[in-house]
């Protein structure tokens, strides 16, 4: 008698819980999947610092690194953002400051502070599928690229992972014709990301190899993008990332291009 | 001399290769070292620079450039503020010196929340043109810029105190210097130039001398900026009053060159447009020594404006345009006094384009920066290729080549000076 009650009683709790998981699964929209996973990627926390180190391997397998501090200030959530990266290696690069105001609506204002000349140079970026700083990450990896600008379609749900395509809503904008993401479902964190070129041919991979949690946020700790026609690839490691930090608005202007902040600094 | 020259070189060379063969990372140790020991951090170069001259220039020596140099960067963060040490030793072989300069050495605070402070010596830039300056009235050195130094040293540094104070209706800049700080001019000693004295061209034969501005406070400078970032639009005033930064009067008895005094007027905007960045800054120059215009030893009152465009042509390859005009005040007075022909035009009209190429992971930079003038008839054109071999290792080989028409204009009276260099520079 005992048995069962305890059998009935553990069939119910096993029900409930299947029950409320495909509850909440089936709330979930696609939209609702474009947005969190989104926020996940890039809108951890208000604001966030993270110390990265780089490692570019190209093609021949000579490699090169590269070393900075990265600040972010959210605006709002999903919005308008505020970067602020500042290089430590190689010596060629050192104390220089890139500086974005991202927009999603409009063209990013950017900023680039050359220490020697204490030149503040505005500087044009209209191509977001550039890359960014001689690595396999391209701006738009580290800063971000907005789900307004891709049509989205759910084609696989697995027991962990949401299998999500984008296509480009403006193709000429673009070097790839579509790409796959595979979503972790607990966290939302874009796990691996498959490019497809203008032929349907694989021709780049982003993966994020580590995910860590940080202050209670799931953040991807090391990734890596692999062009997979030279085989060339970057792997980033991602250390002391703290969220809710406080970052003031002020950090992201001028007068800390010219006069680092102590956020960096250190 | 040319034997000591090139054992000079010699030595260099030796130095860049011992850093070769001996493993770079030493230097990583012994830099982070002196960190951990006193939290002082260093960093720098050693470079090796090679020019030939690419015609025969009469007057000057049959090299436009030949160094070694190592420049050394300190700096120690405090809790009250920063310390800043940058200097360079040169070993010259045009000019068979040896000599040593501090680029920065100064110290950088913020007294108050809204409030910056950097005192001694220190780089200083403003404005909005792109190796055009209409409001950046802060020492220049186009010796360096002409014979392919890096551009860098374009930059001369300022003693100076700046004052920067940060409100929300605007920012605030002030910038004083005790002592006036000069350009460096073509004087002849190292480019030849038209000599408007012997009304022809000159080099080491006529070496200008000037009349040094030394006398503190009496020959001060005062620097304003007041600017403000406007949603993504960039505004600025700007005020200075000091002296024009090149000789640009003469005792005509003495035939010395001296600093006549200047006040500049000026604004500028800066902002995206047509997917790029769009800039205008115009500036009026107040020659306080002849505003009538009628002295010819002094350079008359100018108004200069400037209007650029850059943007992204493709990935990876950027285009840049501007517009700049010098418009001499009192034109037909200036016409009337002239004393040496040929003078200059009333307007001087330039255009100028840069190029900017990545390659190869963004390792290799192809750059092309020209100026040219449809009024003087001249062009200054500036080829670089610049190849990061490794993160410490780079190598670079470009040229200065002026063209002209006449043998007095802007560009076209350092013709015989153009010339082509290489450099090797490993950094730590």
């Amino acid at each position: 008698m005992k048995k069962t009650a305890i059998w009935i009683i553990g069939l119910l709790v096993a029900f409930l819980g299947v029950f409320t998981v495909s509850a909440e699964e089936a709330t979930l929209t696609l939209d609702d999947i474009v947005q969190k996973t989104n926020l996940a990627a890039y809108y951890g926390g208000e604001d966030g610092r993270s110390e990265v180190n780089m490692t570019i391997t190209d093609g021949q397998g000579r490699t090169r690194t590269r070393e900075f501090v990265i600040l972010r200030k959210d605006v709002e959530d999903g919005g308008r953002q505020k970067f602020y990266v500042y290089f430590k290696k190689p010596s060629d690069v050192r104390k220089m400051v890139f500086m974005v105001h991202k927009y999603i609506e409009k063209d990013d204002d950017r900023w680039l502070y050359l220490p020697a000349l204490d030149l503040v140079k505005r500087i044009a970026g209209s191509d977001k599928r550039t890359s960014f700083v001689g690595s396999h990450f391209l701006y738009e990896d580290v800063s971000g690229r907005s789900p307004t600008e891709d049509e989205h379609e759910l084609v696989e749900t697995t027991d962990t992972m949401y299998v999500m395509k984008n296509t480009p809503k403006d193709p000429d904008s673009v070097e790839f014709s579509s790409f796959t993401m595979w979503i972790d479902k607990k966290t939302f964190i874009p796990v691996k990301i498959e490019y497809l070129d203008k032929r349907g041919k694989k021709y780049r991979l982003v993966e994020a190899l580590k995910t860590e949690m940080v202050q209670g946020i799931p953040t991807v700790t090391q990734s890596r993008a692999q062009d997979l026609l030279s085989g060339g690839k970057t792997v980033s490691e991602f250390s002391n990332v703290k969220y809710d930090i406080g970052l003031k608005d002020s950090i992201f202007t001028e007068r800390y291009l010219r006069k680092a902040p102590k956020a960096v600094r250190n | 001399m040319l034997k000591n020259g090139s054992l000079s070189l010699f030595l260099w060379m030796s130095l860049l290769s011992v850093i070769v063969f001996s493993k770079p990372a030493t230097s990583g140790v012994f830099q982070d070292n002196l960190y951990d020991a006193y939290e002082i951090e260093l960093n720098g170069f050693a470079e090796v620079r090679q020019g030939w001259r690419l015609k025969d220039d009469p007057y000057e020596k049959g090299r436009s450039i030949s160094e070694g140099r190592l420049q050394l960067d300190l700096g120690r963060d405090f809790d009250w503020g920063m310390l800043r040490f940058k200097g360079d030793v040169v070993e010259d072989l045009v000019k068979s010196r040896f000599r040593s300069g501090i680029r920065e050495f100064n110290v950088m605070l913020s007294p108050l929340d809204f409030m910056d402070l950097k005192i001694g010596r220190q780089i200083l830039t403003w404005g909005t043109g792109d190796l055009l300056f209409v409001n950046d009235l802060f020492p220049k050195d186009w010796q360096s810029f002409f014979i392919g130094r890096d551009d860098e040293y374009l930059k001369a540094p300022s003693d100076a105190v700046k004052l920067s104070f940060f409100f929300n209706i605007a920012n605030l800049d002030v910038i004083y210097a005790p002592v006036f700080n000069g350009s460096v001019y073509i004087d002849g000693s190292r480019l030849s130039y038209w000599n408007p004295v012997l009304a022809r061209t000159a080099g080491r034969d006529f070496i200008f001398g000037d009349h040094e501005r030394n006398r503190f406070f009496a020959d001060g400078e005062l620097a304003l900026r007041v600017s403000k970032n406007i949603r993504g639009t960039e505004v600025a005033l700007y005020g200075y009053r000091g002296f024009w930064k090149t000789p640009e009067g003469m005792n005509p008895v003495s035939v010395t060159l001296y600093y006549p005094e200047l006040t500049v007027y000026g604004a500028s905007i800066r902002s995206t447009l047509f997917g790029g960045i769009g800039n205008i800054e115009i500036g009026y120059y107040d020659s306080r020594e002849d505003r009538e215009g009628d002295d010819p030893f002094v350079r008359n009152s100018e108004f200069k404006v400037l209007a650029g465009f850059e943007r992204e042509l493709m990935r990876n390859f950027t285009g840049g345009i501007q517009y700049y005009c010098e418009w001499i005040a009192d034109y037909h007075a200036y016409r009337r006094s002239l004393v040496a022909q040929p003078g200059k035009d009333e307007y001087r009209h330039l255009l100028t384009v840069r190029l900017t190429r990545l390659m190869m992971n963004q390792n290799l930079r192809l750059s092309f920066f020209g100026y040219y003038s449809p009024s003087d008839q001249d062009a200054y054109l500036r080829p670089k290729a610049h190849y990061k071999l490794t993160d410490q290792w780079a190598v670079e080989v470009g040229s200065n080549i002026f063209l002209g028409t006449d043998d007095h204009t802007f560009f076209g009276q350092f013709k015989d000076n153009t010339n082509a260099y290489g450099s090797v520079r490993w950094g730590f």
